[in-house]
C-alpha cells in the first residue's frame, strides 16, 4: 500500500502519483486500527484469566466480584500453611520430573532408531509408537489400571510416573524424529569416520545438534505431566497431585488460596520459560 | 610402492536397482586416482564401501592387506571428506579438525597442536576459533581436508569434494587439492564427474558406467587411447564416425568422411569389416598454402585416428596417435 511498491514510481515517465485522497487515507488508518483491535482482542481472549487469576489472589475478600474489596497476601500466607496443598505441589512436581526423565530416556534412544536405523516392521513400529497422542487419556487410564491390577502393583506416585510417561512418549518421539530428519546423516557418518564410537557420536554430535528439541520436547512433556488429571485419576494410590487437589477442593466452592496457587504456577513457569530461552540463546550454532 | 588399498569382485544392490557391479580395483600407496563417470554409475557407491558406510553385498576389501570389508567407518584407517563437508555446527573450527584425535584419548594440548598444524597445511589456522558456520564454501571445504588428514588416515575418500564451489574456486581448489597431496604424501581416492577434474589432478583415472569399471589409466592413455567410443566421448571431445577398412599398398585404408586415409590402428580389423574410430577435433592441423592454386590445407593424416571398436573384433587395441608437427 505504500507509494515506494506503486510500479508508476519505477518508471519516470509515468504520471506523478498525487497524494492520496483523504478516503484512501481514513481507510489506512481503520485497517492499521482493525488489526491492532483484532490482535488485542485474540491476546485478550489468551491472557484476560490469567490476569484475573492473579488480580483476584490479591483479594481481601473470598467472593470473584468486582471491585476488588481490597488487596491482602493473607492467601499466599494460607498457602504456605496449607500442608495438604504443599505436598501435593510436591508430588506433582516429583512426577512430572519423573515423566519426563523416563519419556527423554526412552523417546530419545527410540526416535534415533527410527530414524537411523532399519529393522523389520519399522513402519508399524512407528504408528504403534504414535498412536497413544491419539488415544484419550481415559483409556490410557482405564488401560493401564487393569494390567497393573494384573500385575499385582499397588496404586502409588510411581504407577502414575509410567502411565504419564505412556502417554507422553508420543509427544517427545515425534518432535525429536523430525529433528533428526533434519539433520544431515553425515554428521554422524563423519562423526563415526573420524573414529568415535557410537556411544561418542551420540553425545558428542547428535545430542548436541538435537538439544534444542530435546529441552523443547521435555519442557512439553513436564507441562503436560504437571497439569494430567484423567490417568492420574485412575493411577494414583493414597497421594494426590496438584490438580487433582485443586480439582477436588473446587468442589466446596472456588477459594481465593485456590488463586494463588496458580498464580505461582504462573510465577513459576514464566521462569521456566526464561530459563530454556537463556539455555538455547548460548549456543545458537546448533539451531539450524 | 606398496598396493594400499583393492577390492575384489565388489557388488552392492539396493533391492532390485544394482549399484556396483563386480568390481575389482587396486590403488598404490601414495596415488592419487579418480573414480569419474556420470551420476549414477555407482563411483560414490563404490567409495562410501571402502569408507565403511555401505556394506558390500559381495566382494572383499583389502587397506593394506588386512581385511576390513566388515569393520565399521570408526575402525579403519581411512577418512573421508564429505560432498557436503559434514563439518560439526555447533564446535569451532578447531575442534572439528581435532575431533578425530579427541575421540582417541589424546590429551587437550596435544589435540590443539595437531589441529592447529593441519589448518596451517590448508591455511586456515587464523580460524581456528571461529564457528564453521561463518565461513565460506570454499573454507569449509578446507576445514573439511584438514580434519581428514590430520589421523594420517591410510587412504583419504573425497566424495565430490568441489562440486559444491563456483567455477573460479574450483579451478583453485584443484590446485591446492594437489599441492596438499604432494605434501601429506596421502594415498587419495576422489570421486567426480567431472571430467577436467579428473584429467589435471589424478595419476590414474578409473572410468565407470552402470556399476563397472570401463577403463583404468593414466589421464594421457585414456585421452590417447580410449578403448570404447564412451571413454572417447566421456574424455575429452571427439569426432565418432564408423568406417569400412581397405586395404592398398600402404596399409589399411579408411574412409573419414569421404577422405581416403591410411590408418595403421586399423590392422588389427578384418579387412572388409566395418569399426569405430574416433578423431580429436585439437588433433587437426592446418597447412599453410604457398599459391593460390594451392590453398591451405587440412592436413590428414591417418595415424591421427583412433581404433574405437569393430564390429567384429570388439574392444580392439587403439592405434597409436602422435602430436602433429
Amino acid at each position: 500500500m505504500t507509494a515506494t511498491l506503486n510500479p508508476s514510481a519505477l518508471n519516470p515517465l509515468a504520471e506523478r502519483p498525487r497524494a492520496k485522497p483523504l478516503s484512501t487515507r481514513i481507510k489506512t488508518i481503520a485497517e492499521r486500527m482493525s488489526w491492532q483491535i483484532g490482535i488485542g482482542v485474540i491476546l485478550g481472549f489468551l491472557y484476560l484469566p490469567i490476569a484475573l487469576l492473579i488480580v483476584f489472589s490479591f483479594n481481601t475478600s473470598r467472593s470473584l466480584s468486582w471491585p476488588m474489596s481490597g488487596l491482602t497476601l493473607d492467601w499466599y500466607r494460607k498457602l504456605a500453611e496449607n500442608t495438604q496443598l504443599i505436598d501435593a505441589f510436591g508430588n506433582s512436581v516429583y512426577v512430572a520430573i519423573s515423566a519426563t526423565l523416563l519419556t527423554l530416556i526412552i523417546g530419545v534412544p527410540a526416535a534415533l532408531a527410527l530414524d537411523r536405523i532399519e529393522f523389520p516392521g519399522k513402519g508399524l513400529f512407528r504408528k504403534l509408537m504414535l498412536l497413544p497422542i491419539a488415544l484419550p487419556g481415559i483409556i490410557t487410564g482405564i488401560s493401564m489400571l487393569s494390567l497393573f491390577r494384573i500385575l499385582g502393583l499397588n496404586l502409588s506416585l510411581e504407577t502414575v510416573i509410567i502411565g504419564h510417561a505412556t502417554a507422553l512418549l508420543a509427544v517427545v518421539v515425534t518432535q525429536v524424529y523430525a529433528r533428526l530428519q533434519r539433520l544431515p546423516a553425515s554428521l554422524q557418518e563423519a562423526s563415526s569416520d573420524l573414529g568415535a564410537s557410537e556411544l561418542q557420536t551420540f553425545f558428542l554430535v547428535t545430542l548436541p545438534n538435537i538439544r534444542t528439541t530435546v529441552i523443547g520436547a521435555g519442557m512439553l512433556a513436564f507441562t503436560l505431566s504437571f497439569d494430567e488429571i484423567p490417568v492420574t485419576f485412575f493411577l494414583t494410590g493414597r497421594d494426590n497431585t496438584l490438580p487433582m487437589y485443586i480439582w477436588s477442593t473446587l468442589r466446596r466452592g472456588l477459594t481465593p488460596e485456590i488463586n494463588a496457587i496458580g498464580s505461582l504456577i504462573v510465577a513459576i513457569s514464566v521462569v521456566l520459560i526464561f530459563i530454556s530461552v537463556l539455555l538455547l540463546k548460548d549456543k545458537k550454532n546448533s539451531v539450524r | 610402492m606398496a598396493n594400499i588399498i583393492s577390492v575384489k569382485n565388489l557388488s552392492k544392490s539396493f533391492g532390485q536397482i544394482i549399484g556396483v557391479n563386480d568390481v575389482s580395483l587396486s590403488v598404490e600407496e601414495g596415488e592419487f586416482i579418480t573414480l569419474l563417470g556420470p551420476s549414477g554409475c555407482g563411483k560414490s557407491t563404490l567409495l562410501r564401501m571402502m569408507g565403511g558406510f555401505e556394506t558390500p553385498t559381495h566382494g572383499r576389501i583389502f587397506l593394506a592387506g588386512q581385511d576390513v570389508t566388515d569393520l565399521p567407518p570408526n575402525r579403519r584407517t581411512i577418512n573421508m571428506v564429505f560432498q557436503d563437508y559434514a563439518l560439526f555446527p555447533h564446535i569451532s573450527v578447531g575442534k572439528n579438525v581435532g575431533y578425530g584425535l579427541r575421540v582417541a584419548g589424546m590429551s587437550k594440548r596435544e589435540v590443539a597442536k595437531k589441529a592447529h598444524h593441519a589448518l596451517t597445511l590448508v591455511s586456515l589456522e587464523d580460524r581456528f576459533d571461529d564457528s564453521p558456520q561463518v565461513l565460506s564454501g570454499g573454507q569449509r571445504q578446507r576445514v573439511a581436508l584438514a580434519r581428514a588428514i590430520v589421523r594420517r588416515p591410510k587412504v583419504l575418500l573425497l566424495d565430490e569434494p568441489l562440486s559444491a564451489l563456483d567455477a573460479n574456486l574450483r579451478e583453485q581448489m584443484q590446485v591446492e587439492l594437489k599441492a596438499l597431496h604432494t605434501k601429506v604424501g596421502l594415498t587419495f581416492i576422489l570421486v567426480t564427474h567431472d571430467q577436467t577434474e579428473a584429467l589435471t589432478m589424478s595419476d590414474r583415472v578409473v572410468v565407470m558406467r552402470s556399476g563397472k569399471i570401463v577403463q583404468i589409466g593414466t589421464p594421457q592413455s585414456l585421452y590417447e587411447h580410449p578403448d570404447t567410443d564412451y571413454v572417447a566421448s566421456f574424455v575429452g571431445s571427439t569426432n565418432l564416425f564408423r568406417s569400412r577398412v581397405e586395404t592398398s599398398p600402404d596399409g589399411p585404408t579408411i574412409a573419414c568422411y569421404g577422405q581416403p586415409l591410411r590408418t595403421p590402428s586399423a590392422a588389427s580389423v578384418p579387412l572388409g569389416s566395418e569399426a569405430l574410430f574416433g578423431f580429436r577435433p585439437e588433433k587437426a592441423e592446418l597447412i599453410r598454402g604457398d599459391s593460390a592454386a594451392r590453398p591451405n590445407t587440412l592436413a590428414r593424416q591417418g595415424d591421427q585416428c583412433a581404433l574405437l571398436r569393430s564390429k567384429r573384433a570388439r574392444g580392439g587395441r587403439s592405434g597409436r596417435r602422435t602430436h602433429p608437427g
